[in-house]
């Protein structure tokens, strides 16, 4: 039998046979125990077969950390927490019984990239348990990680060290730092300080396309939303977009209208720089030009009530009024054809007179799962507009 | 058994049966604080005697840093204390996490991955619900609607992302509302504008008994028992925009309903079978023996509006707060019997024990009232010195609370 397997199966095979060296002879192997964790799905489906899965895996060797982690991949999320769990009790456990963790090959898991960006981070907090280096000696080297929470620490590390040649008056350094550093960051706060500093320091930056913000818009409407209801009325762009047509609107005849915002969050503000509606649907469309097929996020903010459709598919809606706008406020999973992308966004207001309900806005950028920016094809790649070279 | 006896000694026979009832539905024992507002959600802790007055060195048994932001308060079992907490930019990394109520050392800590939106006011956290208890698993609720179930050694009994099962399932200002667990059946209410409903899920699996549409509107209100004589017949109340709305908790099918209006942030709490809802001011129902469809209103009055923190009834009085005013009536009338005006804003629902009133104020300020006089009077300012927005916990003979930033045990 053994002669038969491939190489890569029969290697598969001892670890396995290694790794359940210390569980019982009736237990099941990991392999099955992970199989069955994955198994876990909406609505309590599997949650009794992952419990006890969990539960013997709970107490295996800390070696079993690795295929644990390994498993992430393809996992989906309430599995992964299911998976985290048993690592969890598995250090635990094994540090109470002052086991060693198997550190170099956690290590190198968290360096691969091609693993789960979720399992490196839960990897990366086992090692930090025992080993406090680790962050001096991995974090450095994440500025542009797949993992965003990696990709913050090492932002706050090299804005302090940016910060430090400033006050040192080393300010070609400290500038040249500066870009560099934003590449890794996609939070705001982060965003803000370095775009902040590098004007300050005479630098022009393209925060829309650092974010990936659709800014360039075709605008109709507004049609009826009186009493909220037309929220789910599909008028004509619903069905047909004919950026040619005159269509009937709730104050007359309507067209569609270009629109292009320089706001450096991608703001498209209806009330302010088009007319504050009230009841009112507006439609807002274009193109996204996509290289290859794949999959990526539109990430939406507004305090309107909205539906979204890429190629005439409706991918979400969410009929909320007035809670807030924030960045990445929604995020929708979105598969992109190569070639151009529709996307057509209705954006709803409703007829709240407080003066906290007048907002009529939304922002949308486009990301991978991470949140850094996927560009329309068709786009400028000049993140830094003035003539300085990129560091 | 320190609550049971103290409460035999106070209580008169009928209300006796009511505690031991509801002591069997939630299958209390000790001086456990089991979930939001105490075991009953009455913010009442029978025979506990937390000191009145405290310091930065004086009454603090101990005080331990915290790594996660929260609302939630913490809920004493046994000899530990849980607490949830969320963390990371995007407050998506979820806490649970198990403390020592003697010494305050951390026994474990189990971290999981928001499923769910985690957008809430910068005032709030994902880890806003304050978490539930049966005394055997711990029932942790996220803004996010991620619902952790673990034993009370932190092992993983099983997860459900309800935002993940009904994807509308949010709020982008953020979810408040704490589980309750009433027998073998945990509780939520996740009502929001674009998608509402209220679930019992069996506590040992996680799977659905039942789940019901709720109206579309915003609530954090939490959901509460009613214990009759029979506790296989408890019924868990759900309070929101359009009433309150009582289901037997272990079917979810609906036994009556109150039709008015009600304050969507406090919650209703139940005194000797009789249910004090913030609406209309204050309105006082019970189960009616005719029309068992709609309740019996014992009275309501317009004066007891209620702010955030939730209502409470003690030694037959019952305390509204709205803005800084407490205001104290008679239960069983409605007759206002005196005002008290605190400093600041206030979150936290006040907690009770030993004939006083725990207030603690958004500035760190805390108030101390004892009620058992004709006025309230207040016995202690004490200053915690960071914003708190929980409703503390009292056991122990001591009051837990936390803020973002630590968790305090208060005892002598």
């Amino acid at each position: 039998m053994t002669q038969r397997l491939p190489a890569r199966l029969l290697t598969a095979s001892a670890t396995l046979l290694l790794l359940t060296a210390s569980v019982p002879a009736d237990a099941a192997a990991p392999a099955e125990l992970i199989s069955a964790i994955k198994s876990v799905d909406k609505k309590g489906k599997g949650n009794r077969a992952a419990r006890e899965a969990v539960a013997e895996l709970s107490g295996s060797e800390p070696a079993v950390l690795l295929p644990l982690l390994a498993a992430f991949r393809n996992a989906n999320p309430l599995a992964t927490n299911y998976l985290r769990s048993a690592a969890e009790t598995i250090v635990d456990r094994s540090i109470a019984a002052k086991k060693k963790l198997p550190r170099k090959r956690l290590e190198a898991f968290i360096t691969d990239r091609k693993n789960d960006p979720q399992a490196r981070r839960l990897a990366f907090e086992i090692v930090e348990r025992v080993d406090d280096t680790v962050v001096d000696r991995l974090i450095p080297g994440m500025l542009t990680d797949p993992n965003p929470v990696f990709r913050r620490q090492a932002v706050v590390r090299l804005l302090d060290l940016a910060g430090r040649l400033q006050k040192e008056n080393q300010q070609d350094l400290a500038r040249s730092l500066y870009k560099r550093t934003l590449q890794g960051a996609t939070d705001d706060d982060q965003v803000k300080t370095i775009a902040k500093l590098l004007r300050k320091m005479g630098e022009k930056v393209d925060l829309p396309r650092h974010f990936g913000f659709l800014t360039n818009w075709h605008i109709v409407g507004p049609f009826d939303n009186t009493g909220s209801k037309g929220f789910n009325v599909a008028y004509p762009p619903e069905k047909q977009v004919d950026l040619k047509a005159k269509l009937k609107g709730k104050l007359g005849a309507a067209t569609w209208k270009s629109y292009k915002t320089t706001n450096d969050f991608g703001i498209v503000d209806i009330a302010k720089q088009i007319s504050p509606y009230k009841g009112a649907v507006m439609y807002c469309t274009t193109v996204f030009e996509s290289k290859t097929p794949r999959s990526i996020q539109f990430r939406l903010g507004t305090p309107n009530a909205w539906k979204l459709w890429v190629n005439d598919r409706q991918v979400f809606a969410n009929e909320e009024y007035h809670r807030g706008m924030k960045l990445d406020q929604y995020s929708v999973p979105v598969t992109l054809r190569a070639g151009s992308n529709t996307i057509l966004l209705k954006i709803c207001q409703n007829e709240q007179d407080q003066d906290w309900a007048q907002r009529y806005q939304f922002q949308v950028r486009t990301c991978d799962v991470s949140g850094i920016a996927v560009l329309s094809a068709d786009r400028s790649a000049a993140l830094f507009p003035s003539k300085e070279t990129r560091p | 058994m320190t609550t049971l006896r103290s409460a035999t000694r106070r209580v008169p026979p009928p209300a006796l049966s009511l505690v031991l009832a509801a002591a069997l539905v939630t299958g209390l024992a000790g001086a456990d604080w089991r979930q939001f507002r105490g075991n009953d959600s009455s913010s009442v802790a029978p025979g506990e005697k937390p000191p009145l007055a405290w310091g930065d060195t004086e009454n603090i048994a101990w005080k331990i840093p915290l790594s996660g932001r929260g609302l939630s308060g913490p809920i004493i079992v046994g000899d530990r204390v849980y607490l949830t907490s969320s963390d990371g930019f995007d407050q998506d990394r979820l806490l649970v996490e198990c403390y020592d109520v003697k010494t305050g050392v951390r026994r474990w800590r189990r971290t999981f991955q928001a499923t769910g939106r985690t957008q809430c006011h910068s005032k709030m956290a994902n880890a806003t619900p304050t978490p539930a208890s049966d005394g055997k698993r711990i029932f942790a609720f996220y803004s996010s609607n991620d619902l952790v179930c673990l034993d009370l050694d932190g092992n993983l009994q099983w997860y459900r992302g309800l935002t993940h099962d009904y994807p509308n399932a949010s709020n982008s200002l953020g979810m408040a509302s704490s589980p309750v667990v009433i027998g073998d059946t945990v509780i939520v209410q996740v009502e929001s504008q674009s998608e509402s409903f209220a679930t019992g899920l069996d506590v040992a699996t996680g799977t659905t008994r039942w789940h019901r549409k709720q109206h579309r509107f915003d609530n954090w209100s939490s959901p509460i028992a009613l214990t009759g004589k029979d506790p296989a017949k408890s019924l868990v109340l759900l309070q929101n925009m359009v009433g309150l709305t009582a289901l037997d908790a272990r079917t979810g099918r609906e036994a009556w309903q109150y039709d008015q209006p009600a304050s969507r942030t406090p919650s209703s709490v139940v005194a000797n079978g009789t249910v004090y809802i913030p609406s209309n001011g204050l309105t006082v129902v019970r189960p009616s023996g005719t029309d068992k469809k709609t309740p019996e209103i014992a009275w309501k009055n317009n004066r007891f509006s209620s702010g955030t923190p939730s209502p409470l009834v003690y030694r037959g009085k019952v305390f509204t707060m709205s803005g800084p005013i407490v205001k104290c009536g008679d239960a069983s009338t409605g007759k206002l019997l005196w005002q008290l005006r605190l400093k600041g804003a206030f979150t936290s629902s006040p907690v009770a024990a030993n004939g006083h009133l725990y207030y603690f104020g958004e500035t760190g300020a805390t108030y101390v009232v004892d009620v058992t006089g004709a006025k309230g009077k207040i016995v202690a300012e004490n200053a915690m010195g960071a914003t708190i927005l929980c409703t503390p916990a009292i056991a122990d003979n001591a009051v837990f609370v936390r803020s973002n930033g630590h968790l305090w045990k208060i005892s002598k």
